[in-house]
């Protein structure tokens, strides 16, 4: 993996110290909040409902073992003992008190990290699949072009005050695991006629309060010419996005106000400019990134103790039916850790369940972890002989919940359990939906399903692409929770359709339950899934569940 | 004939630990809800906003929160305000801890 060069390390120390004295002249009362503020958001740092939250940057969702152990221990120093993943690859710490962040940053350093633009109106971390470099239908690696989209948007002097943030999401594969389709620039790898890997760019989707599904501006980029183009699409947008009002700021709205052809126009016009300039020496610097990327050297060793195990114990089969996903060598699987046990908060570790993620990456997978929008960690690595001995360690630590992909492996933004801009809780919502589903026994029978859940209008939990979707809202001072459904976000992503009025907090679980029991019941067959019933009868059926049902239609 | 002033209570978060603090009647930034002055007066209200925001080594982001008098001194009358008197629902951290101890 990808190892700082001496330029990264001597920039991320540089920006240590300046902080460190900037946390030092707001304590000291030289810097008001107003002056401060600016300076924590570049660095990460929010102040949420109870306390300050740190937001730590891990780039392409992938982390080594080190660098996991570093993040317990940070969390056992300075924060409550966990943290708590993201669904844009970063994890946070929520308690952390201000004349600690330098020593925090400090420590994140030793180990190559920052909390560098993970917040402010710049080019935010850059997102991967979760499964780079390990898929089965996976063109290519996609983590060195992130890696160079990473050093050439950090502190870039003319993308520091973007008209709003911006965030760029990468994936080498067919299939969309990284929701390019909902980011300001999403890159996904294809061939071109001759067999050549480029990319395919979309540009100006986006969640929040205006959803959009990004639009394609470029069919086939050369890889060599995709630094230029993105800087091409960045300068059109810093140009001509709307500094004028904060909700018309995204470049989904320059997209969708400019219009495709004009918008293409721009850019390409804007690129036509760059390239003769740009020079060559992206291609040496992406050849050497490339390098650092190479695959691990995969271990020839039989399997067949992983087929035995497979078909004699069953909570391991269970576990193996969901959690293991193809990898490009036959004798391997990615494993997907779900941080997801019924009941439990979607997305935090504790530091012992860290070190334990560290240890199996160290013994059984190459040293590599991910992290994935979906809340969860990966070990993309592991050889199917060792799935019984991961398997077993997982278990003891509380990490083996067979449910990835499930009813209860929910997506939850922190809502107003942490979050200063909630309108409602979305954590709780979660784990009882979980819990609810796990005491009925019906998850597996239910099939793939993805529910995601946002605490406010911004959709931080992606609530516009779940399967069903639920975002809560402050009704005349209630939480107040409103259903989407139908929702993708995948290669065919959809935003979601509303159902109609929403639910009060204790009445959710119940709506989604009467919504699962229809689906249940008009499902063609045990291989539909509520995504395929959905769209093949629309929304009436679930309508009729949530409102006629139980007379709800005054509910909001 | 005008509305009914709503009564309020200044808060504000502390500056280096970030927990909820409530300004009380004789000037002390307090960790409780219910210590806090409880203000029926929108121009005393916009005095004491000020005098708060003025302390910007003590605090951060002061407010004005909608608040009720309660039995043992105000309350919160919006599920935020009430939020930020325990802590998050999830695990038993924040001031909820703090006052089990």
């Amino acid at each position: 993996m990808y190892s700082y060069t001496d330029f990264d390390e001597a920039f991320v120390r540089s920006r240590v110290a300046q902080f460190s004295q900037q946390v030092e002249r707001r304590i000291d009362g030289s810097l008001t909040e107003d002056e401060f503020k600016p300076l924590r958001l570049m660095n990460g740092l929010y102040l949420q409902l109870h306390a300050y939250m740190l937001r730590v940057a891990i780039p392409y969702g992938t982390i080594n073992p080190h660098q996991m152990r570093q993040l317990a221990m940070i969390a056992e120093t300075w924060d409550r003992g966990y943290g708590h993943f993201t669904t844009r690859q970063n994890i946070q710490f929520n308690w952390p008190k201000l004349p600690d962040v330098p020593a925090i940053l400090s420590a994140l350093a030793d180990v190559e990290m920052h909390a560098i633009q993970t917040s402010g109106n710049c080019v935010r971390n850059v997102t991967a699949d979760h499964f780079a470099g390990a898929a089965a239908d996976e063109i290519e690696d996609p983590r060195p072009i992130a890696e160079l989209l990473r050093q050439w948007s950090t502190d870039h002097p003319e993308f520091q005050f973007l008209p709003r943030k911006f965030k760029i999401a990468v994936t080498g594969s067919p299939n969309d695991r990284a929701v390019t389709k909902a980011h300001d620039i999403g890159l996904r790898m294809v061939r071109n006629g001759a067999g050549e890997p480029g990319f395919e760019v979309i540009v100006g989707g986006g969640l929040g309060r205006t959803p959009m599904i990004g639009r394609v501006v470029r069919e086939f980029l050369p890889k060599a010419e995709l630094l230029p183009y993105v800087e091409a699409i960045l300068s059109v947008y810093n140009q001509l996005g709307r500094r004028d009002n904060k909700y018309k700021a995204r470049i989904k709205i320059l997209v969708h106000e400019t219009g495709l052809d004009e918008i293409t126009a721009l850019i390409e016009q804007r690129f036509a400019e760059i390239l003769p300039v740009w020079g060559g020496q992206n291609d040496a610097l992406l050849a050497q990134i490339e390098a650092a990327f190479a695959p691990p050297a995969f271990r020839e060793a039989a399997t067949d103790g992983y087929d035995a195990f497979y078909n004699a114990d069953p909570v391991f089969r269970s576990w193996a039916d969901t959690n293991l996903a193809a990898h490009r060598h036959p004798d391997y699987a990615i494993v997907t850790i779900s941080l997801k046990a019924h009941g439990a908060t979607p997305g935090d570790a504790t530091a012992d369940q860290m070190r334990t993620m560290a240890d199996l990456a160290e013994r059984y997978g190459h040293s590599e972890l991910r992290i994935s929008h979906e809340q969860n960690v990966i070990l993309p690595h592991v050889h199917k002989s060792d799935l019984p001995a991961v398997h077993a360690t997982l278990a003891q630590a509380g990490l083996a919940t067979a449910n990835v992909g499930l009813i209860s492996d929910i997506i939850a933004c922190p809502g107003m359990d942490y979050c200063a801009l909630a309108t409602a809780r979305s954590i709780p919502v979660a784990q009882q939906i979980a819990t609810r589903f796990d005491e009925l026994k019906l998850e597996h029978e239910i099939g793939p399903l993805k529910i995601k859940i946002s605490g406010c209008i911004n959709a931080c939990g992606h609530h516009h692409v779940g399967h069903i979707g639920i975002l809560g809202l402050d009704r005349a001072g209630v939480e107040n929770y409103q259903i989407t459904l139908g929702g993708d976000g995948t290669e065919t992503a959809v935003v979601g359709e509303k159902t109609g009025p929403g639910f009060a907090y204790d009445e959710i679980v119940p709506a989604i339950e009467r919504l699962i029991g229809a689906y249940l019941k008009v499902r063609a067959e045990p291989e539909e899934t509520f995504l395929e019933t959905y769209r093949r009868l629309g929304l009436a059926p679930f309508k009729a569940a949530l409102y006629e049902a139980e007379g709800q239609q005054d509910a909001a | 004939m005008s509305r009914p002033y709503i009564p309020k209570v200044v808060t504000a978060n502390a500056l280096l630990e970030g927990d909820v603090v409530y300004l009380t009647a004789d000037d002390r930034w307090s960790r409780q809800h219910h210590e806090a002055e409880l203000i029926e007066d929108e121009a005393h209200a916009q005095m004491r906003l000020l005098h708060a925001a003025a302390q910007k080594s003590v605090i951060v982001g002061a407010y004005l929160a909608d608040a009720k008098r309660g039995p043992d001194g105000p309350e919160p009358t919006h599920f935020r305000e009430e939020f930020r008197t325990r802590g998050p629902s999830n695990y038993f951290h924040g001031k909820q801890e703090e006052a089990a101890q």
